[in-house]
């Protein structure tokens, strides 16, 4: 369970390392994170999914939050989800603002 | 804003509390913590028990402190509680005094009436843990979702065209080759296919939670375990069944019902969900606790003087649907799938039972029909009845509707079935069957759109087995065939079952195609049953409730092999949607109102103009005026079908149309495809024509333009 999500802010790209589970236990601290990034022109947000392997509800709404906080003008990445990530994502509804990516270079 | 109430006032053992919220009833996630909310007539004390999911322990038990109850409400706000861990229950205490209707036992663990989520089966089919005291369980939801803009379509009733479906059988089958079959995630991707066939509207068999193990056993025939499929059964009336839900497991199914939802509307498919307001899964006195017997059992359930339970409904219990805490409780929860789901509608199942009061009793003016017409909310809803129910109250044509409640037509079912077997004596009752059963619905206020007109429905022969099987065959049901309606109406042209003969799957085929053409070309609102338009096959069991497997999942290899019945079906669909003259609100006067030289609708038989003319009375043939198109307000092509269910073929002279405008053939169901059906716009033009063959047991369908 990670504390610490956010890994690099450089020229307008903020990463984010999601791994093991993101639930109501750790969602809290992620979406403090990304209110701190609020006003600091972000253009992109990137989470680095390919360690994550459980993402609850209320993690999939804080990265919906980030999207609604952020602006129009952000686009939200998710990056090398697992298929079974992918699906709950797909399922549930939450993909149609995101852009799913296999990798992801600066 | 800062609000000075989200702190604890109240210490527990390690729990803290505050005096909560009556409204809303259920539980509600509120900053810091849920706010607990449940009603009970007749309890004396209330205790909250918590439990982390899946644990058989709870973690806590709270009483709810007399001083925060609100007349009787016990309410309380629980902080510090992980929303997506817990499972929470009541126990009540009272009066344990069955002959007067009290059965409190505050040893049992009570669900939530307004539970939003239910744990316990979480995925179709898996084995409960059958020692577990407390087996449905309730959860908590966020009620947050991005609509992205969506509402309900409010569609015009009369241009829907619904197709009944069930969620796990629609696409269970191995061969729909979905991802996460039997589910509503699966369903979207089903979506292409509605819109093909034309459908815009899917009224779904029950999707409140119920439990699939309620009256399990083993098929004596088979050695298959029959569940309870249907889900013709309540557990709880506000939650979404976990186990129709991929993400079920994770506890989404609100998302991912809400994302079907919002998806079928963005591709303009209107949802209708079945109801069953009639009784609960708990059964009659033999039955269990899962809510309301240990909640509230003297308010809830219909009870004689002796204190037990009326069964109008035919499953043990009845919902007292007429007590005024039930009634808002029923109101509530109506009012919660439409907002919170964007439900277009509602199909009350034995709906007849909604308006017996509290001793069971019929009413002339039931209040919780009444509120339902005039719910604000619920405004723009579709709301249908079923209106019938187990304990012989007929109401088909009568029931209380204040021009909002439209009824399932079990007449035209019973008639087309008749006439389409080639029963004498029905032409008169045809000719009102066609134009939306006026006998039977002009003073109700509704127009044609009272008349839901179906020929089939879940409950019976599927339409291929309709014209294979002259009688039921559910031996696989376990019941020796005694299960089941015997008054089908059915007729298997020749031989019982499936044959090689080709012959008698020639007219199987017709029969299927007069069938779709009849219903769908009625005024009044059609609805199909999924599966009819590739000629699923239920294998003669009319009341396959029990069976989850090949029986009744829909096989998506019949779309490959039945190609022509969808076809036929699909052109069919789009000729009604393409002309408004089917597609009347208010019933036909049979006569010229607009000056166009013709009636909005006249009868013809063997002889334009004289629907007496025909040697029999299975021939009947009708014309609808283009310019009477939808009051008079709209320009539309003339119609003309002509319908010979005689066994030999007969002419029919046609009405002559004004210069210029000719008569074209759109269906002809004596025909082999491709001449059985044309698409729209690429009607075959007739020249000089004043007469059609129309062959036995055929139907033929000419537009004028």
């Amino acid at each position: 369970m990670d504390s610490n999500f956010l890994v690099d802010f450089n020229e307008g790209v903020a990463k984010f390392n999601l791994s093991g589970r993101l639930d109501t236990t750790n969602a809290p601290a992620l979406s403090d994170e990304l209110k701190e990034l609020v006003g600091q022109n972000v253009e992109k947000i990137v989470f680095m999914a390919n360690d994550l392997e459980y993402i609850s509800s209320a993690g999939l709404r804080v990265i919906v939050f980030a999207k609604q906080k952020m602006g129009v003008d952000t686009q939200v990445f998710v990056v090398s989800p697992q298929q079974d990530v992918l699906d709950v994502i797909k399922m549930s509804g939450f993909d149609s603002f995101l852009k799913i990516l296999d990798s992801f270079d600066d | 804003m800062i609000r000075i109430d989200t702190y604890p006032t109240h210490t527990y053992g390690e729990f803290q509390l505050r005096p909560g919220k009556p409204l809303p009833f259920g539980a509600t996630i509120v900053p810091g913590g849920v706010n607990f909310s449940i009603y009970s007539r007749h309890a004396t004390t209330c205790e909250l028990v918590l439990f982390r999911k899946h644990e058989s322990e709870p973690f806590g038990t709270i009483p709810f402190p007399d001083e925060f109850r609100i007349g009787n409400v016990f309410t309380m706000i629980v902080f510090d509680l992980d929303y997506e861990e817990i499972e929470y229950g009541f126990k009540m205490d009272g009066p344990f005094n069955p002959e007067e209707g009290l059965w409190f036992d505050k040893t049992k663990i009570l669900m939530d009436p307004y539970a939003k989520a239910i744990g316990g089966r979480d995925v179709w089919g898996e084995e409960p843990d059958w020692d577990n005291t407390y087996q449905h369980r309730a959860r908590l939801v966020y009620d947050d979702f991005d609509w992205e803009g969506d509402r309900p379509l409010e569609t015009p009733m009369e241009d829907l065209v619904i197709y009944e479906m069930h969620v796990r059988g629609f696409t269970r089958h191995p061969s729909s080759k979905v991802k996460h079959p039997g589910t509503f995630t699966a369903i979207r991707q089903k979506i292409p296919y509605l819109k093909k066939l034309g459908i815009n509207c899917i009224e779904l068999l029950p999707i409140h939670e119920f439990d699939e193990f309620e009256n399990s056993r083993i098929s004596p025939v088979t050695g298959e375990r029959l569940v309870n499929y249907w889900g013709y059964s309540n557990v709880g009336f506000f939650a979404p069944k976990t186990g129709y839900a991929a993400t079920g497991k994770f506890g989404m199914q609100v998302d991912e019902l809400k994302t079907l939802i919002r998806d079928l509307h963005k591709n303009g498919i209107e949802v209708i969900l079945d109801v069953v307001f009639n009784h609960t899964a708990e059964g009659n006195e033999n039955g269990p606790y899962i809510s309301y017997r240990g909640i509230d059992n003297k308010t809830y359930y219909m009870l004689t003087p002796e204190g037990y339970y009326f069964n109008f409904s035919g499953c043990g219990n009845t919902l007292n649907c007429n007590n005024p805490i039930v009634r808002n409780m029923i109101l509530g929860c109506l009012r919660y799938w439409t907002a919170e789901y964007h439900i277009d509608g509602f199909r009350f199942d034995l709906a007849a039972i909604l308006g017996r009061d509290q001793n069971g009793a019929p009413m002339h003016n039931p209040p919780l029909l009444e509120t339902l017409a005039f719910d604000p909310i619920l405004g723009k809803c579709k709301l249908i009845a079923e209106a019938w129910d187990a304990g012989g109250l007929y109401q088909v044509g009568s029931f209380p509707s204040w021009g909002r409640w439209a009824e399932w037509n079990g007449k035209f079912r019973d008639d087309l079935r008749k006439f389409l077997k080639g029963e004498e004596g029905l032409k008169d009752t045809m000719m009102q069957r066609l134009q939306g059963s006026p006998e039977m619905y002009k003073w109700q206020g509704l127009g044609t759109c009272a008349s839901i007109n179906f020929i089939t429905c879940h409950d019976g022969f599927t339409l291929k087995d309709l014209v294979s099987y002259n009688d039921k065959h559910n031996e696989a049901n376990g019941e020796d065939n005694r299960d089941g309606g015997n008054d089908n109406d059915s007729w298997n042209c020749g031989c019982e079952g499936t044959t090689e003969d080709e012959g008698i799957n020639r007219l199987r085929k017709r029969q299927i195609k007069n069938a779709l053409s009849m219903l769908i070309l009625s005024q009044g609102v059609p609805m199909l049953l999924s599966g009819d338009e590739i000629g699923n096959t239920q294998f003669g069991n009319n009341n396959a409730y029990c069976q989850d497997n090949e029986i009744s999942w829909l096989d998506w290899e019949l779309l490959k092999t039945n190609k022509e019945i969808f076809n036929f079906c699909k052109n069919m669909i789009a000729f009604r949607k393409k002309h408004p003259v089917l597609r009347s609100n208010i019933h036909f006067q049979n006569r010229d109102y607009v000056g166009s030289g013709y009636p909005d609708i006249s009868w013809h038989g063997q002889k334009a103009w004289q629907p007496e003319s025909s040697p029999n009375d299975l021939m009947v043939a009708f014309m609808l005026c283009g310019k009477h198109a939808k009051g008079g307000t709209v320009d539309d092509d003339a119609i003309y079908m002509a319908i010979n269910m005689h066994w030999e073929m007969h002419g029919f002279e046609l009405p002559k149309l004004p210069n210029g405008v000719n008569w074209h053939i759109f269906a002809n169901t004596g025909m082999e495809s491709p001449e059985d059906i044309w698409k729209i716009g690429k009607e075959k033009k007739l020249v000089d024509v004043d007469e059609i063959l129309v062959g036995p047991k055929s139907i033929v369908v000419l537009v004028g333009r």
